[in-house]
């Protein structure tokens, strides 16, 4: 080993009691800014010329109120999340489905969906390495569907936008069309509609790398680095979210909302769904828009089904995906999620 | 002269990763080819399952983000 050559990395020298004392700094001053939203975003609202309680000052008082809120939140989020998922990986979670018996594989698959650190960018070989490696193609849909469904950016906004009630609503029901849909999908016998190169494939066992292992400082230095590549890349659709939801809460009449999102008409649902597909945000610039529906009053069914669609069932993704899958399979994938949707936003209209 | 493989579909940091590995072999004075492979079959077949990965002489040693700069500066000059 050339020592010397490396001296250049400034980030290897700066020792661990700094990584320590500066997130415990970090987490102070995290929980101190928090703690100023609402002051903050009062002070900020009374700067502009309108009347607080006026349309306008509505909304510029949720948007301002939000934006600092969701941008915390996230920061937060991201953080923990990619020390948690620094455990985990998409060769170990192969390795562990692998193994398991069909049944159990389907929630399974679906968890490790969640924890299983990756970007939709390496979803086409990811797909490859699991059907390859054996997975059953239903637990492998499995996981694909619970990785945006029930992500953890979006159930931590849930919480902390809207509560902890609909937060763990939407977990359970995420969590359960995940692993519904990947079983139902087992079913069908689908492999015949992979692309043929898929199906000819006959990748032996994948070169293993050698183990790495982490210390808790490599594992926050993971955690940050993630925070700077979300946040960088998300942001945007975080202001225009909340935008959009800062001018639902402002302007859009209770009655209109009642009339078009509201439980009583049986079509706002599958409309939900229908609207939400080709709607290409993330997790974080959706839920603004979410708190902004129900606290106006839209039906909790009929915002979760917008919700899941904009979240599980993207246009760019089933492009990816169109490299490993036949548009027969896409439109069956797209079909049986869908139906799951539906299925959870009639039960919560139905039952609230 | 080594031949250096990243493995990534094309996205921001597979880009990144070659630009990483050729700064270092400059560093170094190593001399690398760098190939990106961009075919999902083909990096499939290689055993990445995260990109981007990274495979010095037909040897896989790294996927999933971008790598440790200590860490290919070891890879390059093995």
């Amino acid at each position: 080993m050339s020592a010397d050559t490396q001296g250049t990395m400034p980030q290897r020298s700066r020792p661990d009691w700094l990584w320590y004392g500066g997130a415990a700094l970090a987490g102070i001053l995290w929980l101190l800014l928090y703690r100023q939203l609402i002051p903050f975003s009062d002070w900020a609202t009374s700067l502009f010329p309108v009347a607080r309680d006026s349309h306008t000052g509505e909304a510029i008082a949720f948007f301002l109120y939000d934006v600092p809120k969701v941008l915390l939140l996230l920061t937060l989020i991201v953080f923990v999340t990619g020390v948690l998922r620094s455990w985990f990986s998409p060769e170990k979670t192969r390795a562990v489905l692998s193994g398991k018996r069909a049944i159990l594989g389907y929630p399974l698959g679906a968890a490790l969906g969640v924890l299983t650190p990756f970007c939709s960018c390496s979803s086409v070989p990811l797909f490859i390495g699991f059907v390859s490696a054996g997975i059953p193609l239903g637990v492998t849909f499995s996981f694909l569907i619970a990785g945006p469904m029930v992500g953890p950016v979006g159930l931590g906004l849930l919480f902390g936008l809207v509560g902890w009630r609909i937060a763990a609503i939407y977990l359970v029901f995420g969590f359960t069309i995940s692993t519904l849909a990947g079983w139902a999908m087992g079913r069908m016998g689908l492999e015949r509609y992979l692309q043929d190169w898929v199906r000819e494939l006959n990748a032996g066992p994948a070169p293993g790398l050698p183990e790495e292992r982490l210390t808790l400082v490599d594992r926050m230095r993971i955690g940050l680095e993630q925070v700077r590549e979300i946040l960088g890349k998300v942001w945007i659709w975080v202001v225009i979210g909340i935008a959009i939801g800062a001018l639902i809460h402002g302007y859009v009449p209770e009655a209109t909302m009642l009339r078009i999102m509201g439980g009583e008409a049986w079509w706002s649902v599958p409309a939900a769904v229908v609207v939400g597909i080709p709607m290409y945000t993330n997790a974080a610039g959706v839920i603004p828009i979410v708190e902004a529906l129900l606290g106006k009053g839209a039906a909790l069914g009929t915002t979760l089904a917008f919700m899941m669609s904009v979240i599980a069932l993207s246009l760019p993704e089933m492009i990816i995906l169109k490299q490993v899958l036949t548009l027969r399979l896409i439109a069956i994938f797209i079909a049986v999620v869908a139906a799951g949707i539906l299925a959870t936003g009639f039960l919560f209209n139905a039952i609230l | 002269m080594k031949t250096v493989k990243v493995y990534g579909p094309g996205c921001a940091r597979c880009e990144t990763t070659a630009q990483m590995v050729q700064d270092a072999a400059t560093e170094l004075g190593v001399k690398v080819t760098v190939e990106k492979v961009t075919n999902p079959r083909d990096i499939a077949m290689a055993g990445v399952m995260s990109t981007p990965g990274v495979a010095v002489d037909g040897q896989l040693v790294h996927a999933g983000g971008l790598p440790d700069a200590a860490k290919l500066a070891g890879w390059l000059s093995a």
